[in-house]
């Protein structure tokens, strides 16, 4: 178990640079989930922190060690593989005790730490069965046992739960979070899911592009996106987003000119020299309510209806033509076609820049706040 | 429709069966008339070549000529050796070769690879008198090592290139999560990467071994000399400029078949498939 620390990573492919120098602390027993699209370079990290990708600048510190330039064994590492990779020819307990044999582990305490992690992951009665002869969860058990069994200072997690169904991905997560719990170990985990993310963080680290966008808690991420994309990423479904023109601001709030018409007073603090500048104006669906009055009025036409039981997404058409997504109680009676009026708080809405960056709210109304 | 479509499957299966049948019927026939043959007595071989033995044609003397030549075991043990070290030495280094080329990026992999792949296009008996004066320099002439130094020479390039191909198909999660399982690169190789291509392995081992084990060229050239022929050489001493004893060169063909027959039923039980089901999904 150690701390990991991450200073300035690069990492280019000949001309391509994937990583643009990557910092990022985790501290010992830390559950840190690595979340961004396709492509953004999570995986990559991940396999830089593993040893199986050369580090290109920059240094990887585990337990205060450079490792750079040291093998995958010898960084105390253990990784998780969406595809489980095991051994097909051999069972399922020389699959978890097999790392551990070429390391001449003694033979009584290799037996015991392989029943160990088999009994955690309810493995006892597979031991004797080969990978193919196991069903998608329990092979992704077994993947995640071998780990264990290695007792690694950073257990790492490739996109674990991907190649599961549904309900079998939900239940691993569960296991996962438990197992977290009861081991204590610091875990990198790379998802491209945001609700894995968000269950499972200490600390999510969300990516774009090669670059780290914002670290923080799962409510920190939720509640105050330091910039559009991280606002858009979290959250299901995203948020919407409109453009809106700056008319005036205060020490405290900010005017905005509505697309639809008419105004709405702000608590933003916007720096003067913002004033007559578009910028992007966003509110989750969940804070939109149906039928009040608020700070940020909706009126449109409902042009789909998603009923998921305990609540329902409506997909309302705006008259300028933006769309915008809001969430109604579950036994809502709303139709296509209807018109409908729904409103927010000021405190609920989000203000980001031309470039992306978030504005900063003040007097955050503490619904809308990951402080505790 | 549906019965339309079926009945050409139908007919479709029955034309590849026939097909392959009569291909089956072509490729056995000269042995089975070789084996019949060598049961026969030399009037019955001559009178009616095509019938089976019957009580006043059959006749074991061609078997017993060819086991009172005590010599006959020395060809057979020649032949056994040099096709089974040929074999170990050929899958092993073509094994280790194959996996280097596969697995590991290293200037000149591309051009070593295309280097091995002339082999397989250049037939090696163009280079016999240089294999030849090679040998009587390297003073091997007569020995079974020159026959199996030779035979590893023309069986590496085929057996490298299929072998790659199939290295290329393991997963490469496979080998990272035994990198990440502190397994050394020998062990990977030997312990997860050997048994997973076993069938390709068994494959490459029937390749190799059939054109070596009748192979007369070279045992001819390299290895002529007493107590050092192989079976097909030894062969010849019945087929004679003027006379040649029927009876017992066919003898000896039918019992040239066997211990290639038992190798082939070795390996081909190697041939299962699927064996890499269940490491990824």
């Amino acid at each position: 178990m150690a701390d990991l620390k991450l200073d300035q990573i690069r990492k280019s492919y000949g001309a391509v640079d994937v990583l643009h120098g990557i910092d990022l602390d985790v501290k010992d027993g830390e559950f840190v989930v690595f979340v961004g699209p396709s492509g953004c370079g999570k995986s990559t990290l991940l396999r830089i922190i593993a040893g199986l990708e050369d580090i290109t600048g920059g240094d990887l510190m585990i337990d205060g060690d450079i490792v750079n330039n040291k093998t995958p064994k010898d960084r105390g590492i253990a990784m998780v593989f969406q595809s489980y990779a095991l051994y097909p020819h051999m069972t399922v307990y020389k699959n978890m005790a097999f790392g551990l044999k070429l390391a001449k582990t003694d033979k009584s305490a290799l037996d015991q730490r392989v029943r160990a992690a088999a009994s955690t992951l309810q493995l006892d009665n597979l031991l004797d069965r080969r990978p193919s002869e196991l069903s998608g969860g329990q092979r992704q058990r077994v993947a995640i046992g071998r780990a264990i069994v290695r007792q690694p200072k950073v257990f790492l997690f490739d996109e674990p739960l991907s190649n599961l169904d549904a309900a079998l991905r939900v239940q691993t997560r569960i296991e996962i979070a438990k197992l977290h719990q009861k081991l204590k170990s610091t875990i990198v985990y790379v998802t491209h899911d945001q609700i894995e993310a968000m269950t499972l963080a200490d600390k999510i680290v969300v990516m774009n592009a090669g670059r780290v966008e914002q670290v923080g808690s799962p409510m920190t991420l939720y509640h105050h996106p330091k910039t559009r994309f991280v606002a858009g990423f979290i959250g299901s479904p995203a948020m919407n987003f409109t453009r809106v023109k700056i008319t005036a601001t205060g020490a405290e709030t900010v005017t905005v000119e509505m697309p639809g018409g008419g105004t709405a007073i702000l608590p933003f603090a916007v720096p003067a020299g913002q004033v007559g500048k578009e910028v992007e104006l966003g509110i989750r669906p969940e804070h939109l309510e149906l039928n009040r009055d608020g700070d940020l009025p909706v009126t449109g036409e409902v042009e789909v209806v998603e009923k998921l039981g305990d609540s329902t997404y409506l997909y309302v058409g705006l008259p300028n033509g933006d769309r915008v997504t809001l969430r109604a109680p579950g036994h809502s009676r709303v139709k296509i076609g209807e018109k409908v009026t729904a409103a927010a708080d000021g405190g609920a809405a989000h203000l980001f820049d031309e470039n992306g960056k978030a504005f900063t709210k003040v007097n955050c109304p503490a619904e809308y706040s990951a402080d505790e | 429709m549906a019965l339309n479509v079926r009945k050409d499957h139908a007919s479709r299966a029955v034309i590849v069966h026939a097909v392959l049948l009569s291909y089956t019927l072509i490729a056995l026939y000269p042995v089975f008339l070789i084996v019949i043959n060598a049961f026969k007595s030399r009037k019955g071989i001559f009178r009616e070549p095509m019938a089976l033995p019957t009580t006043q044609t059959f006749s074991l003397s061609g078997f017993e000529k060819v086991l009172d030549k005590a010599d006959f075991g020395t060809y057979f043990f020649n032949s056994i050796s040099v096709t089974v070290v040929t074999i170990v030495v050929v899958l092993l280094l073509a094994a280790m070769a194959a996996w280097a080329l596969s697995e590991y990026k290293f200037p000149l992999n591309t051009a070593l690879a295309i280097y091995l792949a002339i082999g397989i296009m250049v037939p090696i008996r163009l280079g016999t008198v240089s294999i030849l004066s090679l040998m009587v320099d390297l003073g091997l002439v007569n020995t079974l090592t020159s026959l199996v130094l030779v035979y590893v020479a023309q069986g590496l390039p085929l057996a490298i290139f299929i072998l790659t191909e199939f290295m290329h198909q393991i997963p490469k999660d496979l080998k990272e999560a035994a990198r990440c399982d502190g397994v050394g690169e020998f062990k990977i190789f030997f312990a997860i990467i050997l048994p997973l291509v076993r069938p390709a392995v068994a494959t490459v081992a029937v390749f190799t071994m059939i054109p070596i084990w009748n192979d007369l060229w070279f045992p001819l050239i390299l290895a002529p000399g007493d107590g050092k022929q192989t079976i097909t050489l030894g062969v010849q001493q019945f087929i004679g400029q003027y006379v040649t004893d029927w009876n017992a060169v066919l003898a000896s063909l039918s019992l040239a078949i066997i211990p290639i027959l038992i190798l082939y039923l070795i390996f081909s039980r190697q041939l299962i498939r699927g064996l890499t089901s269940g490491a990824v999904k």
